[in-house]
């Protein structure tokens, strides 16, 4: 079974919350830089990056995270993802970094995105923005962000759909005991 | 998606396969930009790379890109194996795989080397040169060379000239190059050109200046001096009068074509000085992408799962 659970309107409160929070928490965009993982989190911080551009008036550094090659389950045996371009196209010391994910599951993607951000420099602050907390962490991660808390259980799966991405934003809760399709 | 379990030539390579190989080469190419020049992908691996023969670009090239992908990796040259005392080839590779390694990189002096070992053993084999046969991380880095530059392989024409008859870089680049829909064109003196090579869908030609006059990339073979070519021209200075590309015959050439050579180069037989160092020549393009290409094999060959991450 698959249900909305939280549509275009909701996303785009949600996004100028955050925006806001971001700007509040790090007193302004001075040394501020998002940075997205690929690849609904590169969406949904180039919808903040704009955001917080009509708010403050300021560009601020972006970058792109592909996490591939720091997965901690790139030996389980069966075929590797396609990597794609990282780009972190400004010195990263000194900044106040904000990660952007669509979803926090785990939270193993975002151990393997800080673990490859340190390896670009030594930002001042690394912190984490995301759309959907949906629970079941496996590490000690929290965001300091979050759109929307969605309970789930372990095995439902939550998919991020971007208009820039999938012609459509919204978010759905797919149960796979109840429908084949996913 | 990507199956292949070794890698021995270019021959059977589907253009998806291929195109997968260079979109994943084009990626990892930023990794050798970084200050940190390494990931963690394949911590914990290892890999061995068995050279029979005497190689600086390659063995290195395989070296780095297994070392920025933080595996271990071990080298063995031909003159400092067992075979010195005997041990036959078979038995020197049943030997390195008891010791579980991840990846084999073998060349040999003898065609085939590579593919019968991997039928011995159960490791995934990159060859990186057998004999007179295959080199093809070479052909897929001139590949990723010229798509960089034009942007894509599609129709393109390209020249090769040389010493068709001993290049294992022209066989493996002619299978992946016609399997991306390119146009090859085979030019050197009529010794140096096997009977028969048409049968591979190429064409051949005896002038240098009039079979570069319409192609989008030339690419320059070395005269291999240590092998038998001695009995193929009558004079190196002959062969370099007749082959060696010059500014002065380049002018014949389109405006943006492109000079690849896989290197070592011998300056002034088959390429002038001027012309190498030109700005249309992309030999060190090729060397820098190389890296890339065989990362991106070494991360293919050992795959992982695509099936857990949300």
């Amino acid at each position: 079974m698959t249900s909305v659970v939280f549509d275009a309107k909701d996303i785009s409160r949600a996004i100028t919350r955050i925006s806001h929070e971001i700007l509040e928490r790090n007193k302004g965009a001075n040394n501020l830089a998002l940075i997205g993982i690929r690849t609904r989190g590169v969406t949904l911080a180039q919808r903040i990056r704009v955001k917080i551009n009509e708010i403050e008036n300021t560009e601020i550094d972006f970058g792109i995270l592909d996490i591939t090659l720091y997965r901690d389950d790139i030996a389980s045996g069966k075929q590797n993802p396609l990597v794609e371009k990282t780009s972190i196209p400004f010195p990263l010391e000194g900044k106040q970094v904000v990660l952007i994910d669509d979803v926090l599951f785990t939270g193993r993607t975002i151990r393997a995105a800080i673990d490859a951000l340190i390896d670009f420099g030594r930002p001042s602050t690394v912190q984490l923005g995301v759309l959907i907390d949906r629970g079941h962490r496996e590490l000690p991660i929290r965001p300091d962000y979050v759109g929307k808390n969605i309970p789930t259980s372990k095995n439902n799966r939550v998919r991020v759909r971007m208009s820039e991405d999938d012609g459509i934003d919204e978010v759905h809760i797919i149960d796979p005991s109840t429908a084949k399709n996913s | 998606m990507f199956k292949l379990r070794s890698i021995l030539g270019t021959n059977g390579l589907k253009k998806d396969e291929i195109v997968t190989i260079l979109d994943t080469a084009d990626t990892f190419k930023e990794i050798s930009t970084r200050p940190i020049k390494k990931v963690p992908t394949l911590r914990g691996r290892t890999i061995i790379n068995l050279f029979f023969e005497p190689s600086t670009r390659t063995r290195t090239s395989f070296e780095i890109a297994g070392k920025r992908l933080s595996a271990d990796v071990i080298n063995i040259s031909g003159s400092t194996s067992s075979t010195v005392k005997g041990e036959n080839l078979i038995d020197t590779a049943q030997n390195l795989e008891a010791m579980n390694p991840d990846i084999l990189v073998i060349r040999h002096s003898q065609s085939g080397a590579a593919e019968m070992i991997s039928r011995c053993i159960q490791c995934p084999v990159i060859n990186a040169g057998d004999g007179f046969h295959e080199h093809p991380t070479q052909a897929l880095l001139d590949l990723q060379t010229i798509r960089e530059t034009k942007g894509s392989l599609e129709g393109l024409k390209v020249a090769i000239v040389g010493d068709i008859a001993h290049s294992r870089v022209v066989r493996s680049n002619i299978y992946a190059m016609k399997a991306m829909g390119m146009e090859v064109r085979l030019v050197g003196p009529p010794t140096m050109i096997p009977v028969e090579i048409q049968k591979l869908g190429v064409s051949v030609d005896y002038y240098l200046e009039k079979a570069i006059q319409d192609v989008d990339v030339i690419m320059m073979l070395r005269i291999q001096t240590e092998r038998q070519n001695r009995y193929l021209l009558s004079s190196l200075r002959e062969y370099s009068n007749l082959f060696c590309l010059t500014s002065k015959i380049l002018e014949k050439a389109k405006d943006d074509v492109l000079i690849i050579h896989p290197g070592p180069v011998n300056r002034g037989v088959e390429i002038a000085l001027d012309v190498m160092e030109s700005e249309r020549s992309l030999i060190l393009n090729q060397v820098t992408n190389g890296v890339a290409v065989r990362m991106a094999l070494m991360y293919l060959l050992l795959g992982g799962s695509d099936d857990s991450v949300n």
